[in-house]
């Protein structure tokens, strides 16, 4: 018989997604509290990935939002965690868990997504590419709308979360992520591909994009937090291209999102990105924000913690 | 009697989650404190010629490329900011190196050109773990060339001019 958790007060948690919440604070402040941390320069981009890996050994926590409006439904607020280590200096791996918030409904934890990026050249060119590899086990009430796939359409969310749970999916998603920087411009395309491993399904496909640049391309000598430098603007726009069977824009929703990060000295970084929907099939609104922190030397530990050499 | 074993402990997590998590975070506290404390200057005690070898790969063309900062006090400052941000991790706050990237203070360095060090600031070693930091502008990575050349602006240049 599965056990409740326990809160920090000591009282007994029944909800699963409080478990999950507990063991995740109590992650985050073991690793908040014994890692150092690193300052990172991360892009806007929620939905497209351009190049860059996380740097060899550090471990990235990552929080998003998603405020989505539904019609003939209701809103709804979906959230995920982000877990993202850099194993190499051309390898990434990443592991997520989200959930949502249905207004007026519940709340429900929804499924956990492992990712590996993998750099493909040694040095930088004119086009970078990545190759991406995801396995994810997600409920149909997954609503983070980390990608919009296939024929994805505004009205898929619109029934209940009890009717949506009932729905799983294992997929497996593969993207070449193309990146290219220049004079400050970062461009990245991401084309996607989408398999439900249920034989049935057919192959769906999407596509990312995005541009971004800094507002500085010089540092200041002294530290500070509102200088030009530490933002990067950018858009991205993002959408489904249709399946194996009925490829195309047709019964596709499309999104076309400002965004901005904030690169804090203190190690933080702020992102926030609102998408607008391009067509009927869309969600009129989508409006994301993200806060992130990376911590260097989480690698050795764990290293030296099994008896590795220091 | 592994299973068993095993069992138990698990028993013990779900029975006593809170006390056996934060023995957990504290052993993690400890090994992790321990290995940083071990980790800055060690490296510099093994000189090894071949972490330096990508240097000598360097094209000719980039080689020769000229610092638009050369010797400005503000631009090394900045430098050294954006160098405490991103490299001291790896390479050590004062440059001297760690487990994770090899001593900047070297001759091998302080005599490669400006142009040589831009190059593998932009294009990383990625295959022996420096990664690509062209996502910093241009201008901001010149800045941090301009710092490491401070480091040691007596030193005589350039060894491996083109």
């Amino acid at each position: 018989m599965p056990q409740d958790a326990v809160s920090l007060t000591g009282r007994r948690i029944r909800c699963p997604l409080a478990r999950i919440t507990v063991a995740s604070l109590l992650c985050l402040a073991f690793i908040f509290f014994s890692c150092a941390s690193s300052h990172a320069q991360e892009s806007p981009y929620i939905v497209t990935y351009d190049h860059y890996l996380e740097e060899p050994g550090n471990l990235e926590v990552e929080y998003f939002s998603t405020f989505g409006t539904q019609r003939a439904g209701n809103d709804f607020h979906a959230f995920w965690m982000e877990f993202e280590y850099g194993t190499t200096a051309w390898w990434t791996t990443e592991f997520y868990v989200d959930g949502q918030t249905t207004f007026s409904d519940s709340t429900v934890f929804t499924g956990f997504r492992l990712e590996n990026r993998l750099r493909l050249l040694e040095h930088e060119h004119w086009v970078n590419p990545v190759l991406y590899i995801e396995y994810e086990q997600t409920s149909g009430a997954d609503k983070i709308l980390k990608e919009v796939e296939g024929h994805d359409v505004e009205s898929d969310f619109a029934e209940p979360n009890s009717v949506l749970r009932q729905e799983h999916d294992h997929e497996l998603e593969l993207k070449l992520l193309l990146s290219s920087t220049f004079k400050g411009w970062n461009v990245a395309l991401n084309p996607i591909f989408t398999k439900n491993i249920s034989p049935s399904e057919p192959w769906e496909f999407a596509y990312a994009l995005g541009a971004s640049h800094p507002l500085a391309m010089k540092a200041l000598p002294q530290r500070c937090n509102f200088c030009r430098e530490n933002f990067i603007a950018g858009v991205e726009i993002y959408g489904g291209l249709g399946n194996v069977r009925n490829p195309g824009l047709p019964n596709t929703s499309h999104y076309l999102a400002p965004a901005v990060a904030w690169n804090l000295p203190s190690d933080w970084t702020f992102r926030l990105s609102s998408g607008f929907g391009l067509n009927d099939n869309s969600h009129r609104l989508l409006l994301r924000w993200g806060v992130s922190r990376e911590f260097t030397g989480f690698g050795e530990m764990v290293r030296h913690l099994f008896g590795g050499r220091v | 009697m592994k299973t068993r074993s095993t069992r138990i402990q698990f028993d013990l997590l779900v029975r006593f989650p809170l006390p056996c998590i934060m023995t957990i975070i504290l052993c993690l506290s400890f090994a992790q404190r321990l290995a940083l404390a071990q980790n800055e200057g060690a490296a510099t005690q093994r000189p090894r010629q071949s972490v330096y070898a990508p240097l000598l790969k360097v094209p000719i063309a980039a080689r020769a490329r000229e610092n638009p900062f050369e010797g400005n006090p503000l631009d090394a400052t900045a430098g050294g900011k954006l160098y405490s941000q991103h490299c001291a991790d790896c390479h050590g706050p004062k440059a001297g190196g760690t487990h994770y990237g090899p001593s900047l203070l070297r001759e091998e360095v302080q005599h490669a050109t400006p142009g040589t060090i831009f190059w593998i600031l932009t294009n990383g070693v990625v295959w022996h773990g420096m990664p690509v930091w062209s996502k910093l502008p241009e201008p901001e990575r010149w800045q941090i060339v301009t710092f490491l050349e401070s480091l040691h602006p007596q030193s005589g240049r350039p060894a491996n001019a083109p």
